[in-house]
Formats: C-alpha cells, sequence, structure tokens
C-alpha cells in the first residue's frame, strides 16, 4: 500500500511578479525539438480543436464526478462552477495513487460506480490506457492543444496512436542538498555522479551517523535514474512489450550505484516516516536526487533544515551537458462508462489549460506542464526561503528542458512497483549487487506479462 | 439420540418435529447471513479458481492448474514457512501472558483489578492502522522509542530489519491480542460454580492447587479454543505486515505471507483467479490445522 | 473491594507483590504505545516533526486539534463517525442477536442437521478473510450491493465465534431443565426463551455485544474493497485515508490530526467496554446455575 510518488507537488511560491526578463527556456526538451513555444498558448475556452462542441457542452450543463487528490482540487472545482453554473461537478477524494485506481478498477469491473473525470499518475496511466479504461481525446479535438504543453508532458499522455489524458503536473529531477553540511565536511556540489560518490564517502567516513542521500528502494526511483543514464527498460507498442533491465543505461546507473549499495552509503531510513523526516531536518540525510515537489514538501515537513538547503540540476554520467529525468506527475483523464464524455473532456480542458485553474493550482506549490506557465517571469524568479532565497525554479525549469526523450511506462507498472522490493529491494538490504535483483525482476515482469495476455520479449 | 421408548410414541415424535422446526427457526438468521456472505462467496471463489483473466478481459478456463501452479509455488510455501515461524513465536507468548493475566485479576490478590482489567484491554479497541502507526514511531531506529534505547545503551536494534520483522509482528500482533484473550479467559473463570471454590477450601487447598485443580481446568475449554482461533488468525495474517510495508520495505516483501501474496496478486496483479485458488488452498491448510489442534486439544481434555 | 470467592469464611488474601509488578510490566507494555498516541494528539504539526514523539509540544494544542479534525475536508470526520456507528449497531448489533438466538438453537434443540451445521459453520472460519473478500466483492457487484452500506453490514453480521460463545454460554448457564418445566407448564419455546433463558444468556450476550461491537468499529479492509464513496466509509477507512495523505509527494502532512482522530476513535469503545461490563458484572448469574 506505499504510495511514495504521488502527483509531483512542485517548488515553491509564486511571488509577487518580478520584472526580470525571460529565463532561457524552450518548451522543447533535449532533442531540439522546437515544440512550438511561440504562441505561449491560449486559454482553453475558446482555444485549439472542436471548442465550439465542447463550449457548447459546457453551456448546455450536466453533472459530472471527479476523483482526485490534490490539494487544489476542490478549490478549482468552485472555480469551475462559477464560471460555467450549469455544470455541477461533485468532487471526491478517493484515496491517493493505488487506492484510487484501485477503486476505479474495481468500479470499471462491476459496471458503475466509476467517476467522470479522475487523477492518474504518469506511471498508471499506460494500464488504464492500453486496458481500454479511458476515453481517447482525440475525437474531442484535444490532440489539437499539443502546443500548449511541453513535449515531455505530452509524450506521458499521448500513447499508442490516441490521447488518454492531458498533463496536470510534473516532477523533473534536481539535486537538493544541504548546504550547510557540505560546507561543514568540505564536500563539492557534485555535477558528475562519480563526484557523487566521492562526496558520500567523505561525508559517512567523517560522521558515520550522516548519509548522503537515502534510498531504501524503490521501483519508480530506480526506474527515473535509469531513464537520466540513457536507458530505455520498458517498450511498449499495442500488446507487445519488450523489457531490458540490463541495457546500457540500466549498466550505466548500476555501475554508481553498486558503489553506493555495496559500500552502504545510502541511508537505509525509509522514505516518508518520521524518522527520515527528522534525519532530513537535521542534516543526517544531506542531499536528496528527486523532483520538483520535493522542496514544497521539504518546507512542510522538515522545517528544521529552513534555509540550509540549495537545488543544483542532477549530476551526469559524463560531465557533458545536463539531462535529466521525470519523478512523479499526474495527468487528469475521462474515464470510460462516463455518461457525459463530451462534457468531461471539457472539464479536463478546463482544469489543464486555463488560467485560473492553473493559478490555484501553483499556488498550491503545483509544478506547470504548460508552457505559458512555464515562461511567466514570475514563476522562473519565485525566491524559495526555505532554500535561502534561492530561485528553485531556475534550477527546476532547466531539469524540465533537459528529460531524456522517449521514455515509457508498463502498462503494469503499478504491478512492479509493488514486487520491486522482491527482487531488487533484497540487493538493496543485503548490499550485494544490484544487476543481480535487476534480472529477478526482469524475470518476474516478464513471466507476469506474460500470464496477463502481452507479447513480452525479453531485451537482452 | 437413544431410542424412544414404546410407550410414548406419538409425544416424541410429535416433541422431535417441533424440536427440529424450533431449531431451525433459531438458527435461520444466522444460517441466511452466513450462505450470503460465507458460502456463496466460496463457491463463487472455487469457480474462479478454474479459469484465468488476463490484462484484456478475457477469461479461460483452465481447470486444474492454478493449483498445479499453486503447489508449487515458492511465494505462497515461502510464507506459509514465515507464518509457522511467526505462530511458534507470538501464540504462545500472548496466550501466556493472557493466562497470567486473568488468573491474577480473577485471584482476588491483586490490587487494583479493575483498573489492569481495563487497561490491558485497551489496545483491543485501537484500530490496526493506528497501532501501526504508532509501533512504526516506537520501533524508529534513530528517533523512535528503539532509538532511545539504542542511544542509551549504544546497541543498534532495528526491528524492522529483515531479520526481526517477524519479532517485531509479533510485539504488535500480542499488543493488539494479549486484553482480548485476557478477557475470554477471565469470562470462563467467572462461570466457575462457587461451589468449587468451597470444596477445595474445604479440603485445605492452598492458593496454587486452587488454581490448578480448579481453574486451569475450567479454563481447559477457552484454552483449546482461544488457541484455535489465535492459530487460525495468525495463519491469516495480514494486517500488520501490509501495515508496516511502507516502513519496513524491503524486510516485508509482497508475499511475505500467503494472504499478503493473495491480496498482492488480486489488487496487484489483477489475477484474481490466481488469488481464489491461492486463499482455498490456504482455507484447507488451515482447517487441517485447527483440526489437528482441536484433536489435541480433545485428546488432553479426555485425560 | 475485591469479589474474591476463595477464603469467603476466612480472612481475605493478602495482595501480592509478585503479581502486581507483573500487572503493572504488562500495563506499561499496553501504555506506552496509547501515551505516544495521546502526546501526540496535543501537538500541533510542526512540534509533531519536530520533537521527540513522547514529549510534548511547546503548546498543549489537543482542543484546537479536535476541531480541526471536525472541520477538516468539510467536516467528513463526523460522517465518518455516524457511518461507524451505523456499521456498528446494524452490522455488530445484528451479529450479536442472530449469534444468540442461533448458539441458543444449535445448544438447546436437537434439530436434524446441528452438528453438521455446527461443523461447518465453524470450518468456514479457517477461510481467510482477507482473500475471499474479493470473490464477495465481485459477487455483490453483479448484485449491485457494493458502494451501499448494505455490502458493509451483510458480511460483518457472520461472526462464527459470537456464535461458539453463545453456543458455550447456552448450554452451560441454561440447564435444560428449566426448559422443561417451562414447556410442561405450557409455555411456548419462544416465550420460554425470552422470559427464561434470556436472563440467564445475559453475561454472555453482553460479552458477545462487546466483541462484535469492537469488530464492526474497527472493521477495516472490507469497507476498504466495497466502498469506493467517501462519504459512507467508516473511521477506520477515512483515517487510514488521511494517513496516506500524510505520506508521499503530494503529502498534507497531519499526522496529528490522524492521531488524534484516532484518538476519538478509542474514546466510545472505552466507554461502552465500562458501561457494559457494570451491567455484566452485576448481572452474573452463571456460576450458581451450573450443576
Amino acid at each position: 500500500m506505499n504510495r511514495t510518488k504521488k502527483c509531483a507537488v512542485a517548488v515553491v511560491l509564486v511571488a509577487a511578479v518580478s520584472a526580470a526578463g525571460l529565463t532561457a527556456c524552450s518548451s522543447g526538451n533535449g532533442d531540439g525539438s522546437s515544440g512550438g513555444a511561440a504562441t505561449g498558448g491560449a486559454t482553453a475556452s475558446g482555444a485549439a480543436g472542436s471548442s465550439a462542441a465542447l463550449s457548447a457542452a459546457l453551456k448546455k450543463g450536466g453533472a459530472l464526478t471527479y476523483w482526485s487528490w490534490t490539494p487544489e482540487a476542490k478549490t478549482q472545482v468552485a472555480e469551475f462552477q462559477k464560471e460555467y453554473p450549469n455544470v455541477t461537478v461533485t468532487y471526491v477524494n478517493a484515496g491517493s495513487g493505488t487506492d484510487q485506481y484501485t477503486k476505479i478498477s474495481n468500479a470499471i469491473k462491476a459496471g458503475s460506480g466509476a467517476p467522470d473525470v479522475a487523477q492518474f499518475e504518469y506511471t498508471a496511466l499506460p494500464q488504464f490506457a492500453y486496458g481500454g479504461d479511458l476515453v481517447d481525446l482525440t475525437q474531442y479535438g484535444l490532440g489539437q492543444d499539443k502546443s500548449l504543453f511541453t513535449d515531455g508532458a505530452w509524450g506521458n499522455v499521448a500513447l499508442g496512436h490516441g490521447l488518454y489524458a492531458l498533463p496536470q503536473d510534473q516532477g523533473p529531477m534536481a539535486l537538493f542538498y544541504n548546504k550547510k553540511v557540505f560546507d561543514k565536511y568540505g564536500l563539492t556540489v557534485p555535477t558528475t555522479w562519480s563526484q557523487f560518490v566521492d562526496d558520500a564517502k567523505k561525508l559517512h567516513a567523517a560522521d558515520p551517523s550522516s548519509y548522503l542521500t537515502s534510498d531504501g528502494g524503490d521501483g519508480l526511483f530506480a526506474s527515473s535514474l535509469i531513464w537520466q543514464a540513457g536507458g530505455h527498460p520498458y517498450q511498449v507498442d499495442g500488446t507487445s512489450v519488450t523489457i531490458n533491465l540490463q541495457d546500457q543505461g540500466a549498466k550505466k546507473w548500476t555501475s554508481v550505484w553498486n558503489q553506493l549499495v555495496e559500500g552502504q552509503l545510502l541511508s537505509p531510513t525509509p522514505s516518508w516516516t518520521d524518522d527520515w523526516y527528522k534525519q532530513l531536518g537535521n542534516g543526517q540525510i544531506a542531499a536528496l536526487v528527486s523532483g520538483a515537489w520535493m522542496p514544497g514538501l521539504l518546507a512542510s515537513s522538515a522545517p528544521d533544515g529552513k534555509g540550509d538547503w540549495q537545488a543544483a540540476p542532477m549530476p551526469t554520467y559524463d560531465g557533458g551537458p545536463a539531462v535529466s529525468a521525470n519523478y512523479g506527475g499526474s495527468a487528469t483523464a475521462v474515464v470510460k462508462g462516463s455518461k457525459n464524455p463530451e462534457l468531461a473532456a471539457a472539464f479536463v480542458q478546463w482544469l489543464s489549460e486555463n488560467d485560473a485553474s492553473l493559478k490555484i493550482f501553483m499556488d498550491n506549490a503545483g509544478f506547470p506542464t504548460t508552457v505559458k506557465q512555464l515562461k511567466d517571469p514570475s514563476f522562473a524568479d519565485a525566491t524559495n526561503a526555505y532554500f535561502g532565497g534561492q530561485k528553485v525554479n531556475q534550477v527546476l525549469l532547466a531539469a524540465a528542458n533537459s528529460v531524456a526523450p522517449g521514455w515509457s511506462w508498463l502498462p503494469y507498472q503499478e504491478y512492479a512497483q509493488t514486487i520491486f522490493a522482491d527482487s531488487v529491494g533484497q540487493a538493496y538490504a543485503n548490499h550485494t549487487d544490484l544487476n543481480a535483483g535487476l534480472v529477478a525482476w526482469q524475470k518476474a515482469l516478464v513471466d507476469y506479462g506474460k500470464t496477463q495476455g502481452f507479447q513480452v520479449t525479453s531485451g537482452q | 439420540m437413544s431410542p424412544i421408548p414404546a410407550t410414548r410414541p406419538r409425544a416424541s415424535a410429535v416433541r422431535s418435529r417441533a424440536e427440529n422446526r424450533t431449531g431451525w427457526g433459531f438458527v435461520a438468521p444466522f444460517a441466511v447471513a452466513f450462505l450470503v456472505a460465507i458460502v456463496a462467496p466460496i463457491a463463487y471463489a472455487i469457480y474462479l479458481s478454474l479459469y484465468r483473466q488476463d490484462f484484456f478481459g478475457n477469461q479461460t478456463f483452465v481447470g486444474l492448474s492454478n493449483y498445479v501452479r499453486a503447489l508449487s509455488d515458492p511465494s505462497l510455501w515461502g510464507g506459509l514457512g514465515r507464518i509457522v515461524a511467526y505462530i511458534v513465536i507470538q501464540v504462545p507468548t500472548m496466550m501466556a501472558l493472557a493466562l497470567v493475566a486473568a488468573l491474577a485479576i480473577d485471584s482476588g490478590r491483586l490490587r487494583g483489578w479493575r483498573f489492569f482489567r481495563l487497561t490491558l484491554f485497551l489496545p483491543y479497541a485501537v484500530p490496526g492502522v493506528v497501532a501501526v502507526i504508532i509501533w512504526g514511531f516506537v520501533y524508529g531506529p534513530r528517533f523512535g522509542l528503539v532509538g532511545s534505547v539504542n542511544t542509551l545503551l549504544g546497541t543498534t536494534l532495528d526491528p524492522l530489519s529483515p531479520r526481526w520483522i517477524i519479532v517485531a509482528i509479533s510485539i504488535i500482533a500480542t499488543w493488539e491480542w494479549a486484553g482480548y484473550n485476557m478477557l475470554v479467559y477471565y469470562s470462563a473463570l467467572r462461570t466457575v460454580p462457587t461451589e468449587l471454590y468451597e470444596a477445595a477450601a474445604i479440603d485445605g487447598a492452598g492458593a496454587m492447587r486452587t488454581m490448578f485443580s480448579v481453574k486451569l481446568p475450567a479454563l481447559r475449554g477457552a484454552i483449546v479454543i482461544t488457541l484455535i482461533f489465535s492459530i487460525i488468525g495468525s495463519v491469516q495474517l495480514f494486517n500488520e505486515p501490509n501495515l508496516l510495508k511502507p516502513i519496513a520495505p524491503n524486510a516485508i516483501t509482497s508475499d511475505f505471507t500467503p494472504t499478503l501474496y493473495a491480496y498482492t496478486l488480486s489488487f496487484a496483479g489483477r489475477q484474481y483467479s490466481y488469488a481464489a485458488t491461492v486463499a482455498i488452498v490456504m482455507g484447507i491448510v488451515t482447517a487441517v490445522i485447527a483440526y489437528i489442534v482441536q484433536l489435541r486439544g480433545h485428546r488432553e481434555a479426555m485425560r | 473491594m475485591s469479589t474474591s470467592r476463595t477464603g469467603a469464611r476466612s480472612s481475605r488474601p493478602r495482595p501480592s507483590t509478585t503479581l502486581l509488578v507483573v500487572l503493572v510490566l504488562m500495563t506499561a507494555y499496553t501504555l506506552v504505545p496509547l501515551a505516544y498516541l495521546v502526546v501526540n494528539s496535543s501537538k500541533t504539526s510542526g512540534d509533531f516533526f519536530s520533537t521527540f514523539g513522547l514529549s510534548f509540544g511547546s503548546s498543549f494544542e489537543l482542543f484546537a486539534n479536535i476541531g480541526h479534525v471536525f472541520s477538516y475536508d468539510q467536516g467528513i470526520y463526523g460522517r465518518w463517525f455516524a457511518n461507524t456507528l451505523l456499521y456498528v449497531v446494524a452490522g455488530g448489533g445484528g451479529s450479536a442477536i442472530i449469534s444468540l438466538l442461533a448458539g441458543y438453537g444449535i445448544a438447546k434443540y436437537a434439530f436434524r442437521g446441528r452438528t453438521a451445521l455446527f461443523a461447518v459453520i465453524l470450518g468456514a472460519v479457517a477461510i481467510p478473510g482477507t482473500a475471499l473478500a474479493i470473490p464477495t466483492f465481485l459477487l455483490f457487484s453483479k448484485v449491485g450491493l457494493t458502494t451501499t452500506p448494505l455490502s458493509v453490514i451483510v458480511p460483518s453480521l457472520v461472526n462464527p465465534f459470537g456464535l461458539y460463545l453463545m453456543w458455550v454460554y447456552s448450554r452451560d448457564a441454561v440447564p435444560t431443565e428449566l426448559l422443561e418445566a417451562a414447556r410442561i407448564d405450557g409455555s411456548s419455546e419462544l416465550r420460554t426463551f425470552a422470559q427464561v433463558s434470556l436472563r440467564l444468556l445475559a453475561p454472555g450476550f453482553v460479552t458477545v455485544v462487546l466483541l462484535s461491537i469492537v469488530a464492526t468499529w474497527n472493521n477495516y479492509f472490507l469497507p476498504l474493497i466495497m466502498l469506493s464513496d467517501p462519504k459512507w466509509y467508516p473511521l477506520t477507512v477515512g483515517l487510514s485515508q488521511w494517513n496516506a495523505q500524510s505520506t508521499g509527494t503530494n503529502a498534507q502532512p497531519i499526522q496529528n490530526l490522524v492521531l488524534t482522530g484516532s484518538l476519538l476513535m478509542i474514546i466510545p469503545i472505552v466507554a461502552a467496554f465500562l458501561f457494559l461490563q457494570r451491567y455484566w458484572q452485576s448481572g452474573l448469574a452463571a456460576g450458581s446455575v451450573k450443576q
């Protein structure tokens, strides 16, 4: 029942508008595609596609049920109903992550009780999309809204030949470190992973109760790091799946991470526990490689560390140009079986593109996926008190723009996550070679996929 | 039933029919609920276990192949092995504590026995979710109670490590259930007729003798039944490992106990049929164990 | 005042220090975790993360926390509380009643199929309830029962252990001679039950009621999978949802609310026990009846 990665809560306060110029961030990601940022995006209602049909649906009105666990959902719904009084949206918090997905699956199976609109993390979206549980939004013209979002975010929702959701937030990864601890022990801010390992050794030798970072074993974290290393362990094409957890990227990651695991340089404290927050607060865990939502969490749950932390780009393997990956993040989709899918699609569009909706979202520390909001100078220049006044969003924007392209999640990533501890987790626990764990995990995933009716190839 | 005397056949026959009707009448509500809530799902589970569903919604008949898979499934039998270890540790400890407490409270020699009876029962009122949150803190090896012990004594205890996790869970389960079992024993003790105590006193029996000759025999039935139910409950161990998993992710694998395995198969893996198979296999194993325990228990009682 | 039965004629037995020490140790084992619950219900969220678990925070916030618990998320906690009461009364109370009837029936009436029925019922306890939940859910959803309170109430009506307890009590506390006597006097079975047996069964029944109440009050897994609408959740599922909300990336740190909410949850059970304990104790007729 572990839900460690919820919808990406991101960075920080959007402070008062500052007059600074646009930061150099294009909406495209590392592969150089132009990403069409020129128009800066328009607001939803009245924008791209068959908006006429959607506007008509909104005016006509109706009733919708919306399941989500974000903190801003209720306020967004209230705002929406102010703009469109003919539509009644019932907001329900049916649990976070897996809890909600289980309920949706059960409801779909039972034939009743499923919501019209629901939040899905990117890692869970393929399962429902390929399972035929979500409405393809291209029929409502939403495919034409591609230019409003970053390519990276869009890649998470445009699966196969359809569009199954609109992005909500994202979690581009960066390095967050405790400057006070770094200064105390003379650690350099690592730009490469080998420097990172050196720092880990140095810190732990100087103070055995401190660790550079914590990692008790998490399938999504490991996947994201393999992603950053250039790996493509999961490839999906309709009903055929290829799994290769020992490809070049994976091997790159393990060559670094094994040094930490086998060298017992990782804090064994499990994430999200009482002990973990306390150790973050008092510096015994000196850094975290995590998503854009981590600063908000640090501020609320590790208050003792205020002012001590800084953000920097993720270390790279070769000291070359920055490359990042995504960790967490969700989208909003229309569930099949909805009695009013057109209205539901209109609501999804409003939620994901409307300026008022997005303002509420960002006020709640959401890290946006829309080009317009990302390019807003007030966003880029916001200072973060927890990070000693640093303009953390600049680091995160750069990360968002350097997310490696071409990534997929498995149609059964949730299951993969659940059984990670059985194989790779044991390598963490016993401080042994991660590759052996990955091989075992891969075998279990291949076997499972076959039983579930996929054509699974084990890439080796 | 003894043969009906020939002198009053009609009355007895009428009595029997009436007895049948009344008996079934009293039992009917329970029987109906039982049919709906237990028998029907079991039947459905058996039906499910003969099929297999896949991701795309196809359901195929596979006969007994799920059972064949279950019988050689290392996850299932590994989990069962852990359960045996768990039962051996947790059940006797908990029952001993509950017995001692019940006897002490019933002895009349304990000051403030009402207070103890109430406090020991309290954990039973605490829902599992809350219990695990609390114990999660207690077990924290850095900042929890265990952490404080570690700092004081210079040890590096970590109850949530793979080595000690079964003991850690046993401690939580004992905490939750000892008070309940104590209550069962105490209730049984309260039904002991005073004449027996008077007879023992007349015979000059002291407290110890009374306990062994009067109280413990009176508890025999309660002990056997709590033993059976504790074992059955322990075989089905699910709540504590499931709720502890987030804070002991590598110590508690997704197949840590057979029930957790069935849960993972159903909710994470969507393999409902195989999960049903696991449940049925576990049910049979549990029934066998319970039957054996009951046999031994009655054999003891007969001596 | 001790209700000792030993030595009614001789002097009151000496209180034992050994027993006291042993019980005090047991009580420490019991109460320290509960102390954590109480202490942290009185802390603010900030204090929860920065102070040691068993120390109090910088200010005493119990009443503020209680207020937060009831107002958070538009007062859904109050609704969860009401739901729990519904499930307890209908499910737990219903379960105790049908266990009483069935236990009595099995003990006192030699009807055909009695042994088989009893064996089947007790045997059903062996099936792991958790794993049975999925087929129960699938079955109930075919009938359209899921997401309604009935999906929680009906399964909780079946409590084989309660049945067993009532069987034992009926067998031991209600002498067949009394029933025979009543029959000879011309009383109907139901009347006999209501006027004669019920009184004798009261202590056992109260125990079963108490156990049923606690079981349904703390019922977690079944409502978790049956109910998808939070407005029907019992407190266990609701609090666990709040707890899940306190962890992970979108975390809203409300652990202190979870703990306060949990503390509030326990109080009614304790109260019920205290209240029923008095009744049960004073109504003790068993013991003088057994031959």
